[in-house]
């Protein structure tokens, strides 16, 4: 059970995002909510190469020790975060034109596109 | 060393050679800028069409990226492929071939329609990034693979579509196409993350072999589903895709329709290649021929009441997206049947990715044309325009031309497409038909309604200065206006080329493993 916790976090931190970006009005708490929701996964990739007790996965600085926790999730990871940087410095970007162009941040507002 | 063997490879370093060379070939003035644009579109078609003509004559294609030997999936002593994986096999080879041609067709069209700008050392940047992303999701053969190359489409699409940073409609439309990819693609990234966690592998092929139909993967497949149905535009999920195509310049609406492919493709690939026989009763399978139904009919009676070209074109592309996912879900359906299979199934394959090809070419040429009006005119609203036939024959004609492909009227391409497609599925149910039937009716009606408009009736003062487009434009309009004919001239030779060794590609879920799993080639 408690070996599990790991992912009961990631699902509160994935559903508290999912239903800020529907609930918030906000353009910037949406991104923020989107932040969430990819830290949400960068955990889960994390948390899914645990082992419980394992080392480093380098061979010759983990001794004598054997059980190694997986190195690809953790590559993974990086690379998300990576990916997830710059998408929210565009997202942000995207953003302040529309404050720019708009003169608000309201989602309710910014419609000039329907139909 | 044999320059054929790596194809793939270089089917990715070219885009993004160009994309890095850009800005500084930008600094040296306008013509060498031009000549980069088209020169390394040019060749990157060029290796898409000898890649797709390897796999025709040689199988599929497996590139390992930094092994010791290119085709090494499993060095020694591992029971996993290991290391970055491209397999291409005919279905690949065929949507690259689709995406390559969007891509010159854009590119040369984009190099007098974005001349006026500036910024554009960036915009063939990013415009090379799109490409390489579209091209990278049809050739990779490993899922998180798959995840940086939608990531690298869309970051690149986020910023081309709000590329005319000054106009409100375009910043929301980048905005909101940003906000719902960026969801989606994180949910992709967790199917992959919980695959990985139960089979230890990230590559596709490894993935299908050791499949096991269970509740992991039922959510991991409706993830995946979810997220590239909403990349392709389909119909409960396609609200960002008439912003997007309408407001990006339409170089990149044309280069977008083919991207929106590529998340088709994904959608496929794993449906038939990752689970295939074991994908577990029809659930799946009807609810992609539901998605498509949705689509056909929601995309297009939105359209017709549209007023604005290139926005009305953008809710044609949902329906259209609508008739693949219902060939290639009927297809789906029987794929476990081998009596249906022979009997409707694989022709309703043929016919849902003819559709691909066909709707690659016709679609671009449809936004090329808006574009080339908007170019001409400085107007996007149907209202304001008319009498354009008598100042710009060529773009009419290839405006006809697309428009009469689009709506199904024989001999076009369009209409082999859909026919096979009608023939098809009308085994499965007639009501299927029935609804593909009236979408193109009334794709025809609204085509109709844009050329008398824009195209015939009295001559405006307003329009009286405006003349046909340079040669740029109409040269990426003739690219696609030929493939348009060919497919149109050349039906059977099309279809036996290009079209069955994809679709026999798509079924064969074996052969893609093994080519993987077979300890290379």
């Amino acid at each position: 059970m408690i070996g599990n916790a790991p992912f009961f976090v990631v699902g509160l931190l994935f559903l508290a995002g999912l239903v800020a970006i529907f609930m918030e009005k906000n353009l910037i708490k949406i991104a923020v909510a989107i932040s969430i929701i990819s830290s949400a996964v960068n955990l889960f990739l994390v948390a899914l190469g645990y082992r419980a007790g394992g080392t480093i996965p380098v061979h010759y600085l983990a001794g004598e020790e054997t059980l190694m926790v997986l190195p690809t999730p953790q590559a993974m990871t990086l690379t998300a975060i990576v990916i997830a940087l710059a998408t929210t410095a565009l997202l942000l970007s995207l953003i302040m034109l529309v404050y720019r162009l708009y003169g608000t941040l309201d989602v309710d507002e910014i419609r000039r596109l329907r139909g | 060393m044999n320059w054929n063997d790596h194809l793939p490879a270089l089917l990715l370093a070219v885009p993004l050679f160009g994309a890095f060379m850009a800005p500084i070939v930008c600094l040296f003035g306008k013509t060498l800028r031009n000549v980069l644009l088209i020169g390394i579109s040019f060749v990157t078609m060029l290796v898409a069409l000898l890649l797709w003509r390897n796999v025709l004559v040689g199988g599929i294609a497996v590139y390992v990226m930094g092994g010791e030997s290119f085709n090494l999936t499993l060095p020694s002593g591992m029971a996993l492929p290991i290391r970055i994986i491209m397999e291409v096999d005919a279905f690949s080879a065929f949507m690259v071939v689709c995406g390559s041609i969007a891509s010159f067709a854009g590119a040369l069209f984009s190099t007098n329609y974005m001349e006026k700008f500036s910024g554009i050392g960036r915009f063939v940047s990013l415009y090379f990034l799109l490409t390489l992303g579209m091209l990278g999701m049809m050739i990779t053969g490993d899922f998180f693979n798959f995840f940086i190359f939608i990531e690298i489409a869309s970051i690149a699409s986020f910023g081309l579509v709000a590329f005319w940073r000054d106009k409100p409609e375009a910043v929301e439309a980048g905005l909101k196409y940003a906000l719902v990819s960026q969801v989606g693609s994180m949910i992709f990234l967790i199917a992959a993350g919980s695959l990985y966690g139960k089979y230890n592998a990230l590559n596709m092929a490894a993935i299908g072999s050791m499949l096991q139909f269970g509740v992991m993967e039922k959510l991991a497949l409706v993830f995946i589903v979810g997220t590239l149905a909403m990349k392709c535009g389909s119909f409960p999920m396609h609200m960002w895709l008439p912003d997007a195509y309408a407001e990006a310049p339409s170089g990149v609406s044309c280069l977008l329709v083919a991207v929106s492919q590529a998340s088709l493709y994904g959608l496929m690939r794993v449906c038939f290649s990752l689970y295939g026989i074991n994908l577990g009763g029809s659930f799946i399978p009807w609810m992609i021929i539901s998605m498509g139904l949705a689509s056909m009919f929601f995309g297009v009676t939105m359209a017709v009441v549209q007023h604005e070209i290139k926005r009305l074109i953008g809710y044609h592309s949902v329906s259209q997206v609508g008739y693949m996912l219902l060939g290639l879900g009927v297809g789906l359906l029987v794929l476990t049947d081998a009596r249906g299979m022979a009997e409707y199934g694989f022709t309703a394959m043929k016919g849902g990715i003819f559709h691909i090809f066909n709707y690659t070419m016709y679609k671009g040429l449809l936004f090329l044309a808006a574009g080339a009006i908007y170019y001409a005119t400085g107007k996007r609203d149907l209202n304001e325009m008319g009498g354009l036939a008598r100042r710009m024959p060529f773009t009419t004609a290839m405006f006809v031309i697309a428009a009469a492909a689009i709506s199904g009227l024989p001999p076009f391409n369009g209409f082999v497409s859909k026919l096979l497609i009608y023939e098809s599925v009308f085994a499965v149910h007639p009501a299927l038909t029935v609804v593909a039937l009236l979408t193109s009716v009334l794709t025809l009606a609204s085509f109709v309604k844009v050329f008398q408009t824009a195209f015939l009736g009295p001559e405006k003062s307003v329009f009286t200065g405006v003349r046909e487009v340079p040669s740029g434009m109409l040269f990426g309009m003739g690219v696609l206006t030929l493939a348009v004919l060919g497919a149109t001239l050349f039906p059977s030779w099309t279809l036996s080329n290009l079209v069955e060794p994809a679709a026999k590609a798509l079924v064969d879920q074996a052969g893609y493993i093994g080519a993987v799993m077979g300890g290379g080639l």
